[in-house]
């Protein structure tokens, strides 16, 4: 029973960082190809824009981190797993 | 590898306490800020020597970001705002010496960082507005968002806590994971990434404590400053 809790518990906590990078990925190419063509229209905002885009991206990240906490909390601190 | 990133390691017990390893680095931390800014605010002058004309940059710095982001003079936020920045990113940055792990490595850590700001926003708050305006904010726009704006104080603070973990955590687990596979020199590219992204988080989460801060006490209904008011 126990080994049966562990195994699902690897499991899901690959699920969990798998699917749970999809929308960032997602989210960060948006981003960086919106701040590529802002700086492609407007080279001499470069500064401001990069500046502005790693603070959003680090934002974006966040979600995936999140997902990685979680399947942390899923295979290291699981309740059912004694 | 086989050890929890959830867990901290006791060094040693005082009593019945337990003292953990990034307490030892916290401590380490505090005493070498605070004997550093003793060593150099001794001999302030009109005529600024190096030091003090680059400590003066950097406190017109944070001043800056201050007034840009909370629309506030940033007397009153300075010592708070400042402080947070610095102890952030030398803990941050702190897994540079070898065998030391960041403190902010560690959910406890981050927990009381985040518990400060919970508690900065409601001393603010209060001293701004008054305890009576202060909790009339929570009834804005209408009665009914009373529970949700309870809850966002919550999630946010807890928010703030697992990005500035999750971030860390992820970099230290990343070193350890490719030192075991590849071997000494490779994790070098992911260190040089660590130190990007621990003085990014080191901003954002002063950038978050300024927006939280900044909302709690900004004047007329409209809550939110100019910066958006990122989850």
């Amino acid at each position: 029973m126990d080994h049966m809790i562990q195994l699902i518990s690897i499991f899901s906590a690959a699920m969990a960082v798998s699917f749970g990078a999809i929308g960032p990925a997602l989210g960060e190419g948006r981003a960086v190809a919106a701040a590529m063509d802002a700086i492609a229209r407007q080279p001499e905002s470069a500064g401001t824009v990069s500046r502005t885009l790693f603070v959003g991206l680090a934002m974006i990240e966040t979600m995936a981190i999140y997902a990685l906490v979680v399947a942390l909390l899923v295979l290291f601190a699981n309740p059912f797993v004694k | 590898m086989n050890h929890s990133p959830l867990e901290t390691k006791v060094l040693y017990h005082i009593g019945s306490i337990a003292i953990t390893e990034p307490v030892i680095i916290t401590w380490a931390i505090i005493a070498l800020l605070v004997t550093f800014a003793m060593l150099v605010t001794r001999r302030l002058s009109t005529i600024p020597s190096k030091t003090q004309t680059v400590l003066e940059l950097f406190v017109g710095a944070i001043d800056g970001q201050i007034r840009g982001t909370m629309q506030v003079e940033p007397g009153p936020y300075r010592a708070l705002i400042g402080t947070i920045f610095i102890f952030i990113l030398l803990a941050n940055w702190s897994s540079l010496i070898p065998g030391i792990e960041p403190p902010t490595a560690h959910l406890e850590t981050d927990a009381a960082l985040a518990a400060i700001v919970f508690c900065a926003t409601i001393f603010y708050g209060i001293r701004t507005r008054g305890l009576g305006g202060y909790l009339k904010t929570f009834a804005e726009p209408t009665w009914i968002m009373i529970p949700l704006n309870i809850i966002e104080q919550i999630t946010r603070t807890f928010s703030l806590i697992v990005r500035l973990f999750g971030n860390i955590m992820s970099g230290v687990f990343i070193g350890a994971i490719v030192l075991s596979l590849a071997g000494l020199f490779v994790p070098i590219p992911f260190m040089a990434l660590d130190l990007l992204t621990g003085a990014i988080q080191a901003y954002i989460f002063t950038v978050l404590a300024m927006v939280f801060i900044g909302a709690a006490v900004a004047e007329g209904p409209q809550e939110s400053p100019a910066t958006p008011n990122g989850k």
